[in-house]
């Protein structure tokens, strides 16, 4: 305990450090939650409110798991796809054949593990594009979802309410001023403890570092004497798993599971809450705090399209728009602090 | 174009270019007259091809004027310098090995048939060039079949077909074998005497002495003086690249080597596979490894380093064997690699000082659950920024804003803070300054005496002459021969590089 405490005590910068760095997107959020808030008081009843932060953990979750994924310059597009895999094989173990809640849950966690380390092994041993690879996952697990079932809604049948309480509990917090009762769901205390696990992982221990670095520069990392296959491979694993752990409250959530387009489009949420939390294509940046800021914004302007009464054929389209532009504003900034700090070295390099 | 000829061919006049955190060139000039092949020579960093990338229209130039036949011309693209009649040859070739000879010559201003590209044309068009080059091959024949020398015929055919009369060449010999180099030479020559001028850069002091008519030399992005045909000489060329005597560039103490540090066993590298490479370091000992661009050297050091695993052999690290697959191997047993291309293989370019300092110590000094050990990081990075004077604003500026040799010694503190055994330094001061880069060999020579072993790849001959206890030379795979500092000398290098073995013949 003492050690634990040694480490997390004097050093609030990983936050300070994010906080910064996503200053910007944190203030589109900021913006976006006031004008709706403004605009129809019905935005901050608690009904609303917390539906949007069960949405925006369950996102929130998927967009961490990408992210690790996203920081070594790979991609996950199977995300949507294993989390309709998922959804559809839990409730289908546990309801169609009866198995134990143990097994059923140890089958889906085993399988998304398993599905991690192919990703991984064949994009490092056999050397195929990530966007490829997953692509194919995208289409196999779909397809393996639908002949499983044979393409029947599969539920949990009204029972257990105590697993479902992982996707759908609350806990009150009695009455909040201008709220009203509010109740705080459970997803969210699950992905704050997700996201406190992964910042940590991420920013202090050898292996996110190991990560940031070999997502840069793959190279100068196998020089560095890391492991990065091996890195590479933990990456997708992780991702996977979490998108699996995401598959399952997504369905203790929804009940009624179509396995022909259950968690569709999921994987791009999860990249777009990445690439809006501050995760860079490229590889080698990105911050969890960030992430999970991306994820919430954009369940929030779905719910601020309905709230205000715009037409929700837009939908897709005003979340496309903002999304350029939050990342057009990210590539401004820092073009700018590019230019800074060349600036300052320049200065140095001329005061010898 | 008429121009009289009292007027040089090329001027530049006051030429300055700066880039975030260096001035390439302050105030240079250079005159090239009609029929002339001038060598531009000096260390790397000195701002050459900077120079060169402004003639060639590929930079423009911050201050100062270009004049060609008299007049001041703007030269702002790749296009306006072959309007006036200028084209670079790079180091690196450029040509599309995937496509014909004929279309390479002829790529971007293919002429046209009712709209299609005239092939025939093409054809008799670049017969003609290859000629004029001394290439006798058909112009069908694709690029990457094609030795190196030819390809580089090719680029030379392609620059005339753009009636070049101001042709560049950047290392023109650096992956040449000895008689591809001699027919080069006789080209050049050969297009000098049909009114072409060259600007010929080149580390090769023995080519500049046969080739040029005259010689400028550039020392830190500033003109350090001229030396007219009369003048060229060995001594009088490093004199004024260095600045200042060789011997007191290169600092080296007389001191005892200990052990045996290294071992190297009957080694065979996957890219050489047909010879079998044996020698032993010292500790203490630095040895320099020579030869020719392709001879196996940076190959060999990635061997030893793990980055490619050796197909058989046997290596012996402070008299232990050790098995080295990967560079964690290689690590493990105290070996440490400034691989050749910093930029790829030393740094993460987008990240702090300090935590390129702190790359590969991060498993060592990791604490329980591979937490990092911050403390460690820092102390280590402000003990390198001190010791190797890493001229940093602080530990968390961005790599990528330091000059190449601060660069390099970001590379060199990430190893030393691991305290290795030996050392393996891949062409150790490539693109950095001159001050920096005897930085960088006061440091070996210190770390020598604290009983460091140092095995060190170049191709500057003055670095090898300069720095070498002894001196591996390579040729094509293979070790050609071994120098002692008493054998040392440029002919005998160049003997041994070249594959002329009899080592007796120049002892």
């Amino acid at each position: 305990m003492l050690s634990v405490v040694k480490i997390f005590s004097p050093d609030f910068s990983i936050i300070d450090k994010s906080m910064k760095k996503n200053l910007g997107i944190l203030g589109l959020f900021l913006v976006v939650f006031i004008a709706t808030a403004f605009a129809n008081p019905d935005f901050v009843n608690a009904y609303n409110l917390e539906n949007l932060i069960r949405r925006a953990s369950l996102y929130g979750i998927i967009g961490i798991g990408v992210s690790l994924v996203i920081i070594t310059s790979g991609i996950d597009l199977s995300i949507g796809s294993m989390i309709g895999l998922v959804g559809t094989m839990l409730p289908y173990l546990l309801v169609v054949h009866g198995a134990s809640l143990f097994t059923g849950l140890l089958a889906v966690v085993a399988l998304s593990v398993c599905i991690g380390l192919i990703h991984g092994l064949l994009i490092t041993r056999l050397k195929l594009q990530p966007f490829v690879v997953t692509l194919c996952g995208l289409l196999i697990y779909r397809g393996c979802a639908r002949w499983m079932t044979g393409d029947s809604v599969q539920g949990f049948k009204g029972n257990y309410d105590s697993l479902r309480y992982l996707a759908i509990g609350k806990i009150p917090l009695g009455k909040l001023p201008g709220i009203g009762e509010f109740n705080l769901p459970v997803p969210f205390l699950l992905m704050i403890g997700l996201a406190i696990v992964a910042a940590i992982f991420l920013n202090k221990t050898i292996y996110g570092r190991y990560l940031l670095a070999l997502g840069r520069n793959e190279q100068a990392a196998r020089y560095s004497g890391i492991n990065t296959d091996r890195m590479v491979v933990l990456a997708y694993v992780l991702c996977s798993l979490v998108a699996g752990f995401g598959g399952i409250l997504f369905a203790l959530d929804s009940n009624s599971i179509q396995p022909d387009n259950f968690g569709s489009f999921y994987e791009l949420y999860a990249i777009a809450a990445a690439v809006l939390g501050g995760c860079s294509l490229r590889g080698g940046q990105g911050s969890i705090f960030g992430v999970v800021i991306g994820a919430a914004i954009l369940p929030l302007l779905r719910n601020s399209i309905n709230l205000l009464g715009m037409p929700t054929t837009l939908e897709f389209a005003i979340i496309g728009v903002v999304i350029l532009a939050g990342v057009i504003v990210d590539e401004v900034v820092k073009r700018l602090a590019a230019k800074r700090r060349a600036a300052l070295a320049a200065k140095l390099a001329a005061g010898d | 174009m008429t121009e009289s000829p009292q007027h040089p061919l090329l001027e530049v006049r006051d030429v300055t270019k700066g880039f975030p955190g260096v001035i390439a060139l302050s105030h240079v000039n250079l005159t090239l007259g009609h029929s002339e092949v001038l060598a531009l020579i000096g260390e790397n960093g000195a701002g050459k091809s900077t120079l060169m990338k402004i003639l060639a229209g590929v930079q423009e130039p911050d201050s100062g004027q270009l004049l060609i036949g008299g007049k001041p011309v703007r030269i702002d693209s790749v296009q306006a310098a072959f309007d006036h009649g200028v084209a670079l040859i790079h180091q690196e070739l450029n040509l599309s090995d995937n496509l014909d000879v004929g279309a390479n010559i002829f790529l971007g201003r293919e002429p046209r048939k009712n709209g299609l590209i005239d092939k025939a044309k093409i054809r008799d068009d670049s017969r003609r060039l290859l000629a004029r080059v001394g290439l006798n091959v058909s112009p069908d024949t694709i690029v990457e079949r094609l030795p190196i020398g030819q390809q580089q015929l090719v680029e030379i055919a392609r620059a005339l077909s753009v009636n070049a009369r101001v042709l560049i060449m950047d290392e023109p010999t650096s992956s040449l074998s000895a008689h591809e180099a001699e027919t080069l030479f006789k080209v050049v020559k050969d297009l000098r005497s049909k009114g072409v001028s060259v600007i010929y850069i080149s580390h090769r002091l023995g080519e500049v002495k046969e080739l040029a008519d005259r010689v400028t030399v550039f020392r830190d992005g500033e003109n350090a003086g001229d030396l007219n045909r009369d003048e060229i000489s060995h001594d009088r060329m490093v004199r004024l690249m260095v600045g200042r005597d060789v011997s007191q560039f290169y600092v080296r103490k007389p001191h005892s080597p200990g052990d045996v540090a290294l071992e190297v066993k009957d080694l065979v590298t996957p890219a050489n596979p047909g010879h079998k490479l044996n020698f032993a370091i010292r500790s203490g000992e630095i040895v320099g490894v020579a030869g020719l661009v392709g001879a196996g050297r940076t190959e060999m050091l990635q061997v030893l380093f793990g980055v490619d695993p050796a197909v058989s052999g046997n290596i012996k690290v402070g008299g232990k064997t050790v098995r080295i697959n990967t560079p964690i191997d290689a690590i493990d047993a105290g070996l440490a690699l400034v691989p050749e291309d910093r930029k790829l293989q030393g740094l993460v370019l987008e990240m702090a000082v300090r935590t390129n300092v702190g790359l590969a110590g991060l498993k060592r000094h990791q604490k329980k659950f591979g937490f990092l050990n911050a403390p460690q990081e820092g102390a280590d990075t402000t003990e390198m920024i001190s010791k190797l004077r890493i001229k940093t604003p602080n530990e968390q500026q961005i790599v990528q804003y330091l000059s190449g040799g601060n660069q390099q010694k970001v590379v060199l503190g990430k190893w030393l803070s691991l305290k290795p055994k030996v050392l393996l330094l891949d062409e150790p001061t490539r693109g950095i300054d001159v001050g920096a880069k005897q930085e960088i060999y006061s440091l070996m020579e210190e770390l020598a005496e604290q009983g460091m072993a140092i095995l060190f790849v170049s191709s500057e001959m003055e670095e090898i002459l300069g720095m070498s206890d002894q001196t591996l030379v390579m040729h094509e795979g293979r070790i050609s021969g071994t120098l002692t500092r008493d054998e040392l000398s440029e002919e005998a290098v160049m003997q041994l590089a070249t594959g002329n073995d009899a080592k007796e013949a120049v002892a």
